[in-house]
């Protein structure tokens, strides 16, 4: 991805809850088309920084400004939450997954595409009279959910509820949820936690499927083999920090990030426990 | 330990039981030559100790017996032979409906309009807190609102039960949103403590604003519903449903007719949300109940969309108000106090929050069996208590806990345990 143009720009993010700066002063680029990892410890920033960017937190700092390829920018700071993943089309994951348990996994895929089917229904009046276009759009949202499905390999129980499927599974629903949206950024936080060697190789290939299309992704990620395998651009935090920022080869080599991070114990780093945060 | 573990239990179980029965039943006042005078019912007392004593031991070492079952088992089997039942109960209850009136007593139809009644209002809140899971304590506030509508509005223009039936349900949905948009930032207990606030709030404004609802003395001569404009009355002039078709006049044919109507509500409840429910509108209500964080990560408006579940709970609450107004033809703040929410709301809670044939069988169970047994009427009371007792053991999440799924990719997929099932927490 040669000169990829900025897509998301963070300038002087900081986060305070009380006396805690959970971020303090920081900024990064992420570029259209790219896979731009945040890594850093547990504690870092990285759920907190994806509760700025997603609308769920007001950054007490800095701004997040969002440009689409046609142009158009959205102050993401400034935005309600719900309008940031509608308008803007930033969507997400949870690092303690967020499914509708009690609702089948279809109905978790359509439930992600409310928007346009609402609108479809006449707000809810004309479908019920079996007007309005409601048939035909929810015929196309069942297509894209089975198109997702069928990418994350969740075919075969479209119609389990989603909280008896197993956790790998339940990782990937949450990402098919998320891509049904239409997003042109998508913020993973830690998919990988829990899955086995198997399952985090059909993520790579997810993911970089995902990127290839034309979505781009934000990827928080403790996994160091899958952030150097997939991400193109890697942002290191610590400590609410930026601390370092650049291609898989070059965090690599940075000795302030092998000393903070990578380097002390690569074999702890893989296997954090997770932090919970929404 | 665990051979005098039960002993120990029943021991102090008895002991709990003697505190409690020693002064309650040990002491019986009775009137002497000198006034009152305490007599004391040591045998009494024994007798019931004793049992406690009895009773607890034996449910000990019953369960010492029996391996604990996994958590729900029971419950889950006790669904799946509701899910099936389901099926054939639903045609039969339905069909039990549409004909009861036609070899029904008089006494058994007015049974039926106030058992239907109170349908309606179950369906009408089930979509609020069964769906959406945003616990409303005053949802009678609805059921007011819709009533006074349609006195007042009947009253001041003239206007009969049909055409004002649809003001009555759009002025209690306009309440409902009114009453959401303040207190739907609210979650679990607080939304609960404001939504009782509220229907006592309306309660307490239609007992005091004399000049607009009569207060106290409420609204009388509210007129009675038509059909196609024939009034159902005890002569047979041509304007009369009686004279049309050249019949006997009889106060059945109109109780006939207003047992209908409450049906046809109902019906039109029950119809309106099983379609929403396979909507994207009652879809994101069920979502909303099971996780609001990930709703909005979706770009869904939780707000507003707590108002529209808030709005159509609200609507066939007003419904149901009207039609009690039209029925009762006389009104009073009195009909509408917080027994009646809470009422509705236990109709909902042991029907199993989101199931419509919950509702029926609950109401069938929470209205139906006090009207039967009015001879046990002194025990109600006790029976009530010991009845919520039995079900928290037993069916902690109502008598159908089960969810069907509102789309399916392939055929007859199964339904969704409750265990797995969120209840909402706001
Ligand atoms: N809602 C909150 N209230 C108070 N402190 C918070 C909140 N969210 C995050 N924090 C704090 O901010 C810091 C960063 O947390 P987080 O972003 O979850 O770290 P990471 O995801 O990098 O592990 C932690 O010290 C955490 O305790
Ligand atoms: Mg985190």
């Amino acid at each position: 991805m040669a000169a990829a143009e900025a897509l998301l720009e963070v300038r002087g993010l900081g986060m305070r809850f009380g006396g805690i700066v959970a971020l303090d002063d920081v900024s990064f680029t992420a570029r259209r088309g790219e896979i731009t990892a945040v890594i850093g410890p547990n504690g870092a920033g990285k759920t907190t920084a994806f509760n700025c960017i997603t609308g769920f937190y007001r950054p007490s700092a800095g701004s997040l400004q969002l440009t689409h390829a046609d142009g158009r920018g959205f102050a993401l700071a400034a935005m309600p939450g719900h309008l940031i993943a509608r308008r803007a089309r930033v969507a997400r994951t949870f690092q303690n997954i967020r499914l509708f348990a009690g609702m089948t996994v279809l109905e978790n895929l359509l439930v992600a595409q409310h928007v346009p089917l609402m609108a479809a229904t006449g707000l809810g009046v004309l479908a019920i009279l079996g007007l309005g276009r409601y048939r035909a759009a929810e015929r196309h949202a069942i297509a894209k959910a089975r198109l997702w499905l069928e990418r994350t390999d969740l075919l075969a129980r479209a119609d389990d509820p989603a909280g008896a499927l197993p956790y790998g599974a339940q990782r990937r629903l949450e990402i098919a949820r998320a891509m049904c949206t239409d997003p042109v950024l998508l913020c993973l936080d830690e998919p990988a936690a829990g899955l086995n060697p198997r399952e985090t190789a059909a993520l790579d290939a997810l993911l970089r499927g995902i990127r290839d299309e034309g979505c781009s992704l934000l990827l928080i990620e403790h996994d160091m083999g899958m952030v150097m395998r997939v991400s193109d651009h890697i942002i290191v935090l610590d400590h609410g920090r930026k601390l370092g920022d650049g291609t898989p080869a070059e965090i690599r080599a940075d000795p302030r990030v092998i000393a903070a991070y990578l380097g002390e114990d690569e074999e702890d780093a893989d296997h954090l426990a997770p932090a919970d945060a929404p | 330990m665990s051979q005098r573990a039960p002993l120990l239990d029943a021991f102090l179980s008895a002991l709990v039981a003697l505190g409690l029965f020693a002064p309650m039943v040990g002491l019986e006042t009775t009137v002497g030559v000198h006034g009152i005078v305490l007599v004391p019912r040591p045998l009494a007392v024994a007798a019931l100790v004793g049992a406690v004593f009895v009773l607890r031991l034996a449910v000990r070492l019953w369960q010492a017996r029996r391996p604990p079952a996994p958590a729900g088992a029971g419950a889950v089997r006790i669904g799946r032979a509701w899910a099936g039942m389901g099926r054939f109960l639903v045609p039969v209850l339905l069909a039990a409906a549409l004909l009861m009136p036609w070899v029904a007593s008089r006494a058994t139809i007015d049974l039926g309009v106030l058992l239907l009644t109170y349908v309606m209002l179950g369906w009408g809140l089930n979509i609020v807190v069964g769906l959406a899971g945003l616990l409303d304590l005053g949802y009678v506030a609805f059921y007011a609102v819709g009533a006074y509508a349609y006195a007042l509005i009947a009253e001041n223009t003239g206007l009969g039960f049909w055409s004002c039936l649809p003001a009555a349900g759009a002025l209690a949905a306009l309440w409902g949103i009114t009453l959401g948009f303040p207190v739907l930032r609210l979650r679990g207990d607080y939304l609960a403590i404001v939504t009782l606030a509220f229907g006592e709030i309306i309660r307490i404004v239609l007992l005091n604003w004399v000049s607009l609802t009569g207060g106290p003395n409420g609204i009388a001569g509210i007129p009675r519903p038509t059909l196609f404009g024939l009034r159902f009355t005890m002569t047979d002039d041509p304007g009369t449903f009686a004279g049309f078709f050249h019949l006997v006049p009889s106060p059945v044919q109109r109780q006939m007719f207003l047992y209908y109507i409450i049906l046809a509500l109902a019906l039109l409840t029950n119809w309106v949300t099983l379609r929403l429910r396979r909507q994207p509108l009652g879809r994101v209500w069920e979502a909303l109940r099971e996780d609001e964080i990930a709703c909005r990560s979706l770009g869904i408006n939780i707000t507003t969309t707590k108002l529209t579940a808030f709005a159509v709970g609200a609507c066939f609450g007003g419904f149901a108000g009207a039609f009690f107004a039209t029925r009762q033809g006389f009104i009073s703040p009195e009909s509408f106090t917080f027994m009646e929410s809470a009422t509705v709301l236990a109709i909902v809670v042991l029907g199993g929050m989101g199931s419509q044939l919950g509702v029926v069988l609950a109401t069938l169970i929470m209205i139906g069996a006090p009207e039967m047994f009015r001879a046990l009427a002194d025990y109600r009371m006790l029976i009530f208590g010991l009845a919520l007792v039995v079900m928290m053991v037993l069916r902690p999440r109502g008598l159908v806990t089960e969810r069907k799924p509102s789309v399916t990719l392939g055929r007859g997929a199964a339904a969704i345990p409750a265990a797995l099932i969120a209840e909402g927490h706001g």
